[in-house]
């Protein structure tokens, strides 16, 4: 049981995420209204992917260094966790962009950069079925890891707030996220969403993981 | 890392290209046909395209013509040369012979088809802009290095799986997009004559990012080799 005190944290957070982002009192401004309330799914995935993906980074980083299979197992299935919540992210963007820019998708930098950001994630899961022998496909997949991780970083931080016609808040003269919420309302949702959403990341990360060992430890 | 080494591994590498200069004619022949080809199909008798469209075709182009040629640098060598690289030179000098070699070879790429096209694809110039040659031109070089040195890594990790020639366009295009946007963004600014101050920005960047990509290949591609 003591080892499972953040399974139990990761409930009660998404579920006070859900409870309270959709019930609660949320500030009304022009054009945004009620669909404030999406920052508590939307951005909150997309905090959890990076960091999964980091861990992810990390984890190919340790394999490298030791070459031992259950760090390739701990980076694949971060890895995977990571696109799910960027998939999650993207589709709860996509709705959220319907109601207030007037369309699913407008072709925004930050949306195109994590359209590749994910297809960068799904080519490396083509990479690693190309593969058969497991040390090998462990090293070339988490160099491949690690490398498309740097790629990513300029990709996701630093082009689109060099776009000037960026709808997202922040760029191009557009409030920043400071703007939303003058009470601190939102942020009493939005930390502890963030923690809970990685946390459910890494929750179904590590029951793959423990597939993956016992199937290992069967075959072997 | 040996200065010298590295050297006679491009000397080597530039000889073996000469030796067999099918590859070499076949890749001037690649991209002086698909220009021909856009040429056709856009039908330019009838009238010049447009500044953003020419840019971008000259780099799709590019970037075709250069995953084309820069695949073959680990896909292409034999098993038993790999073998013999690696009992006499380091991952690293291998690395870094490759990417100057192939950052030689896309550049050369760039230059003629940069010509080819400008001789044959007529640009419409609706407000009299300059052409800023000397920034186009630096755009081609941050371009052809940044292809190379990030193509370079993703074929030597295309080279390990089966099925390497297709897996090589699907690991790479989204790693290279932002290398890509940038440079259309900087020779954008050259064809329009902006003020040169403009670019500095996007120069950075490319600069930056190629920093990036080639440390990170530097450190990575010794666990590669070992396989």
């Amino acid at each position: 049981m003591k080892k499972n005190w953040w399974k139990a944290l990761a409930l009660i957070l998404v579920t006070y995420t859900l409870l309270a982002g959709l019930l609660m009192d949320a500030p009304r401004l022009n054009i945004l209204n009620e669909t404030i309330r999406n920052l508590h799914f939307h951005v909150t995935m997309w905090f959890g992917m990076v960091i999964l993906l980091t861990a992810s980074m990390v984890y190919a980083i340790k394999y490298l260094r030791s070459g031992q299979i259950t760090y390739d197992d701990k980076s694949v299935e971060m890895a995977k966790a990571g696109v799910l919540l960027g998939s999650m992210g993207i589709i709860t963007g996509a709705v959220w962009a319907n109601y207030t820019w007037g369309e699913p998708w407008s072709g925004d930098s930050k949306q195109n950069a994590a359209a590749i950001c994910l297809l960068i994630y799904f080519a490396y899961l083509v990479l690693r079925n190309s593969m058969k022998d497991e040390q090998q496909r462990a090293r070339v997949s988490g160099v491949y890891d690690i490398f498309a991780y740097a790629a990513m970083i300029p990709l996701l931080f630093i082009l689109p707030r060099l776009d000037p016609n960026s709808l997202h808040p922040g760029n191009g003269g557009n409030p920043g996220f400071n703007a939303y919420d003058l009470d601190s309302k939102l942020r009493v949702v939005f930390y502890p969403a963030v923690i809970g959403w990685t946390l459910m990341g890494v929750w179904i990360a590590s029951l793959k993981i423990r597939t993956r060992q016992i199937e290992r430890a069967l075959e072997d | 890392m040996n200065k010298n080494q590295i050297l006679s591994l491009i000397e080597k590498e530039l000889l073996s290209e000469w030796r067999q200069r099918y590859a070499l004619n076949g890749m001037i022949l690649y991209l002086a046909s698909t220009i021909f080809i856009c040429y056709m199909s856009f039908g330019l008798k009838a009238g010049a395209i447009d500044a953003i469209t020419w840019n971008a075709l000259f780099w799709i182009i590019l970037l075709f013509t250069a995953v084309n040629s820069v695949a073959k640098s680990f896909i292409q060598e034999s098993r038993g040369r790999a073998l013999y690289y690696y009992s006499i030179a380091s991952p690293i000098e291998i690395i870094v012979s490759k990417i100057i070699y192939n950052a030689l070879l896309l550049l050369a790429l760039a230059l003629v088809g940069f010509f080819i096209y400008s001789f044959v694809m007529e640009r419409a110039n609706e407000d009299g802009a300059t052409f800023d040659l000397l920034y186009f031109l630096i755009a081609i070089v941050l371009g052809s290095l940044g292809l190379a040195s990030s193509l370079t890594m993703i074929s030597g990790i295309a080279s390990k799986a089966e099925n390497s020639t297709s897996l090589m366009a699907v690991l790479s295009f989204p790693v290279i997009l932002p290398i890509i946007l940038m440079v259309i963004k900087l020779s954008k600014n050259a064809m329009d004559g902006l003020d040169r101050s403009v670019s500095t920005d996007e120069i950075l960047i490319l600069v930056a990012i190629n920093a990036i990509v080639f440390s990170v290949s530097y450190l990575l591609f010794p666990y590669l080799w070992k396989s």
